[in-house]
């Protein structure tokens, strides 16, 4: 397979995944007031949960390389973001709310972890191992 | 329509946000031999940028000018796209699947406290230079 084709898989996939984390954090400011970082925190917790499931599916279904680039590495990668996350978490701490920096870090880690675990979970069950 | 433009910036800047990912993650994963170190890569170099992005978009009033088109193509697109959770959150979870606990809390360890002290350092390293100038 040409590495042009995967990389216009994944292109598209983290152009709609961005959009969708966009979409996610001008919905939250729409209908929150101060600092929002719930529009990050759900499309990372959600993309968390995709990625478990995927990926469990992708090891029990084999799909084509550019499926599971445009899903994992395009539309995940892009949906989800640390790099928002930290600078969210600087914000905070730099307008001197350290327990809600420190609350955002622990409640994003964790809840990160326990989406991907649910969605492995959730796929380990949806998608049984063919003998 | 009102709302294309900003649509059209995050949707480019997410597209080659994904692909620099992909690229960088994997000559970083094929030079040092582990994935988890290929996305510690992307999210710890992301971090650095955006630190420094905000740096330059911060207003005399305290806030980011978050709305501009340059910050959607950017910062919400290319570094947004560029960094992931998805991939740091499945990795840890293989590391636990296979056993290595502390290999996941390091994991954990190494990526909040990387990202979030090199966002800061590119955070100041920007505003400094700019009072300074």
């Amino acid at each position: 397979m040409s590495d042009w084709r995967l990389s216009a898989a994944i292109a598209g996939g983290g152009a709609l995944g961005s959009l969708a984390r966009y979409g996610a954090s001008v919905a939250a400011a729409a209908t929150m007031s101060g600092p929002t970082v719930w529009g990050t925190l759900s499309a990372n917790i959600c993309g968390s949960f995709l990625i478990g499931l995927i990926a469990i599916w992708a090891a029990r279904r084999f799909p084509p390389p550019l499926v599971a680039g445009f899903l994992v590495t395009g539309f995940c990668g892009g949906f989800t973001t640390f790099s928002v996350f930290s600078l969210e978490t600087l914000m905070l701490a730099a307008g001197g709310q350290w327990a809600g920096a420190a609350g955002y870090v622990a409640l994003s880690i964790t809840s990160w972890l326990g989406a991907v675990w649910l969605g492995w979970e959730a796929g380990a069950r949806l998608f049984p191992a063919r003998s | 329509m009102a709302d294309f433009l900003p649509v059209l910036s995050v949707a480019l800047g997410g597209a080659l946000g994904a692909v620099l990912r992909h690229v960088v993650a994997a000559s970083v994963t094929r030079w040092l031999g582990h994935g988890t170190l290929g996305t510690l890569a992307v999210n710890a170099s992301g971090a650095l940028i955006i630190g420094g992005a905000a740096g330059l978009a911060l207003g005399p009033d305290g806030a980011l000018a978050s709305d501009a088109l340059v910050w959607l193509a950017g910062v919400t697109g290319v570094l947004g796209s560029y960094t992931t959770v998805s991939s740091f959150s499945l990795q840890t979870l293989e590391l636990v699947h296979t056993g290595r606990f502390s290999w996941a809390l390091a994991n954990i360890a190494a990526s909040l406290i990387l990202c979030l002290s090199l966002a800061s350092i590119g955070f100041a390293l920007v505003l400094g230079v700019r009072l300074a100038a």
